[in-house]
């Protein structure tokens, strides 16, 4: 029951608490660039969640399995993010034969993600803060969540703002990382939640 | 001397016309992360155009050898080779350092302004204009993170490169410096640079528009 | 209710806006008076200084932007109001300006200005002070004591929620430490019958709100009473949940929301780090709105379910 606990609080605090967008910063480009509507952010949070899961699950083998044995620690961006492009290759040839369907609604974000640093930074999160294979999965499955979470709202935010008078200046990247800001202040509510 | 112009323009060409933070946009990631205290955005600076240079020298000379259809990989390659140098030497000479900038070291492997130097100009021009052209982006870079950090830590902290500028009596706004301070300056510093390339744009129009008249 | 017959966004005059901040206003006089009264002449300095800004700042960007003036619609004015009953009574003079900064330019005014701005704007500036200066915003060295305070423990309690012993009487009256307009209870529910029966605001919100918060609190253990009158669940509910630009137009959206709202302000309470949640639930209510909004629009001679099917097949 303990445990049961603690691996709901992690959970928690992946999504909310530690949010990869607001409280670590990281995967801001997609976050910016593909929340002009909702539908196509959840089609883009769905597939970070897919890879960031499975790239969790892999690298931290291949860390304990490969890296470790053979001393090659130093070794873990270059390999990583090799490990990170060739699945992403895998996952879209898998889904495009079992679910054309997911395939149409995923295609054209699945590329992008080998360059969503949010993929690259959970894998070496999960190694620097020592998490055992079963905690680094739920760190990637659940911290993408909370990406899908920050980029779904965000995107809520920027359609309902689109008819608003915003100054020139203010349209574009400049005008969403304010939106981003006051969403970040409205999250650190969740601080201290789950540790 | 056409040649020395044509350096020298690509050179401001990263500083101004297509400032990767500002006028591109690129890197937001690490511009966040790294813009808490003056010290960390020159730091990350540093670090990104150390990468930058190498892999645009590397790639420009490479650029014969290196088939068209596996580039990609063969980019990240090298700059995941010059990533893990700079993480090398940080760690040994700067270590302060390298702990405070955290994961966000390792992460300049996928900081999409060095990939896009890489294709967009050092896979297509010598050694030389690619060297230049990475110490301008980097430079770039380095100059536009360090505003927003300074303006972060002034008010966030009430200090300008750790050092103490209001006195005691002054209260610094933490929020600032935390996740949020990040996104906030960040977004009005590019608001403003967007305003003042506005205004240039028009004034030019203007001129032209008296010339022509 | 004719205030939510339209679906579309609502566009109102300046008159017809300036009629309802003015019974917001009034809505919020027995607050502010109570506020006063407790915690004297500081109290009302914040106030003063808070609205004052306020509406200068509106001034200002409107002139700076040479967009019509717009400050006698009152809308500056009533965030303001707001604003300083969200501080403590010991807030220094600049924290009202900086706190109106943040509510007027960056919340409101640089998204399009009054109906635009997606996040409640003195929220917003309460949660950025909150987070700049926590020592000058809550606990023992912000909140000072009613000045007819009668408590036994004068020097060691802090705020209400964090340990601190009052009568539920006192709770009830206000006669507890506290930001100006949260702590007496028995002035904003006068507030809130004024709203409901110049037809301000509908039931759904507020009572929603504290409904489900009564019940969360009620099945974690918790005194639900003293939870209900402690901190600033009530105003929030009242005064700041019930924003029409940041909280759903349809009734079942506003059931969502208002649970929402309810839900997070007992779990930051009780599982998060500050102390009192409403501030952030509220502003997690509003970034949520927009999504409620979008799907939940009412639907036009039935037709949205087929038009939707078809949207599927496309994509």
């Amino acid at each position: 029951m303990n445990e049961i606990g603690k691996i709901l609080l992690f959970m928690v605090s992946c999504v909310l608490t530690n949010n990869y967008i607001f409280s670590r910063f990281l995967g801001c480009c997609p976050f910016l660039g593909v929340s002009n509507k909702v539908e196509t952010a959840a089609g883009m949070g769905i597939a970070v969640t897919f890879v960031m899961a499975i790239a969790s699950l892999f690298t931290k083998l291949l860390y304990d399995l490969v890296l470790v044995p053979l001393q090659l620690e130093y070794l873990n961006t270059i390999s990583f993010i090799i490990v990170i492009a060739s699945l992403v290759q895998l996952v879209e040839m898998f889904i495009k034969k079992t679910s054309p369907s997911l395939y149409r609604a995923l295609g054209i974000y699945l590329p992008l993600i080998t360059t969503n640093c949010a993929v690259l930074g959970v894998t070496i999160l999960n190694i620097n803060s020592g998490y055992n294979l079963f905690y680094s999965i739920l760190n990637g499955t659940f911290g993408a969540l909370g990406f899908l979470l920050a980029i779904v709202l965000m995107a809520g935010v920027r359609e309902r703002l689109e008819t608003s008078k915003v100054p020139q200046c203010l349209k574009g990247f400049s005008g969403s990382l304010i939106i981003a800001g006051l969403m970040a202040v409205a999250f650190m509510g969740f601080s201290g939640l789950g540790n | 001397m056409p040649k020395n112009k044509s350096l020298s323009s690509v050179f401001m060409n990263g500083i101004i016309t297509e400032n990767p933070t500002l006028r591109l946009v690129l890197g937001t990631c690490p511009t966040i992360a790294s813009t808490t205290s003056a010290v960390n955005a020159v730091g990350m600076g540093a670090a990104a155009t150390f990468v930058l240079v190498g892999s645009n020298v590397v790639i420009s000379l490479l650029r014969n050898i290196i088939p068209d259809k596996v580039r990609i990989p063969a980019f990240i390659a090298v700059i995941c080779t010059f990533v893990t140098i700079v993480q090398m030497l940080m760690q040994a000479f700067f270590d302060e350092l390298y702990q405070s900038l955290g994961v966000f070291i390792p992460l300049i492997v996928v900081n999409c302004i060095i990939l896009a130097r890489a294709e967009a100009f050092a896979s297509k021009n010598g050694v030389l204009a690619s060297a230049v052209d990475g110490i301008g982006m980097g430079c770039g870079f380095t100059l536009a993170i360090t505003v927003i950090a300074i303006i972060r830590e002034i008010i966030g902290n009430g200090t300008v490169f750790g050092i103490n500028i209001f006195g005691a009596g002054y209260e610094p706004m933490l929020l600032m410096i935390l996740a949020p301070g990040g996104f906030l300056v960040f977004g009005g510093v590019l608001a403003i640079s967007n305003l003042i390339t506005e205004r240039v744009k028009a004034k030019k129009k203007d001129e032209k528009g008296v010339i022509h008249a | 209710m004719k205030l939510y017959l339209s679906t579309a966004p609502h566009i109102r005059s300046e008159a017809d806006t300036h009629v309802l901040m003015r019974d917001v206003l009034i809505a919020l006089l027995p607050t502010t008076v109570a506020g006063i009264y407790y915690f004297g002449l500081s109290a009302a300095m914040v106030i003063a200084v808070s609205i004052v800004s306020c509406v200068l700042f509106e001034y200002l960007w409107q002139r700076m932007t040479k967009q019509p003036v717009r400050i006698y619609d009152l809308s500056a004015a009533v965030t303001g109001l707001i604003l300083g009953l969200n501080l403590p009574s010991t807030a220094p003079w600049w924290m009202p300006v900086v706190g109106a900064l943040l509510a007027i330019v960056i919340t409101k005014q640089l998204f399009g200005g009054i109906g635009d701005n997606f996040l409640n704007p003195a929220l917003l500036a309460r949660a950025v002070l909150l987070a700049s200066w926590p020592a000058r915003m809550t606990g023992a060295t912000a909140y000072a004591l009613p000045t007819c305070w009668s408590g036994a423990d004068a020097v060691t309690s802090a705020t209400p929620l964090a340990g601190y012993e009052a009568s539920t009487l006192d709770l009830f009256l206000g006669n507890i430490p506290g930001s100006i307009g949260e702590v007496c209870k028995a002035a904003i529910l006068l507030g809130l019958i004024y709203l409901l029966v110049r037809k301000v605001i509908t039931w759904r919100i507020p009572i929603t709100f504290l409904a489900v918060f009564a019940l969360l609190s009620a099945l974690v253990g918790q005194n639900v009473l003293d939870e209900l009158l402690m901190g600033g669940v009530l105003f929030g509910a009242v005064f700041m949940a019930t924003d029409y630009t940041t909280s759903p137009m349809n009734p079942r959206g506003q059931f969502i929301y208002a649970a929402l709202c309810g839900i997070l302000v007992c779990v930051i309470r009780n599982f998060g780090a500050y102390p009192e949640g409403v501030t952030y639930a509220i502003l997690i209510g509003n970034i949520v709105t927009p999504l409620i909004d979008k799907y939940d629009k009412p639907r036009l001679y039935g037709r949205l379910k087929e038009q939707k099917k078809e949207g599927t097949v496309n994509a």
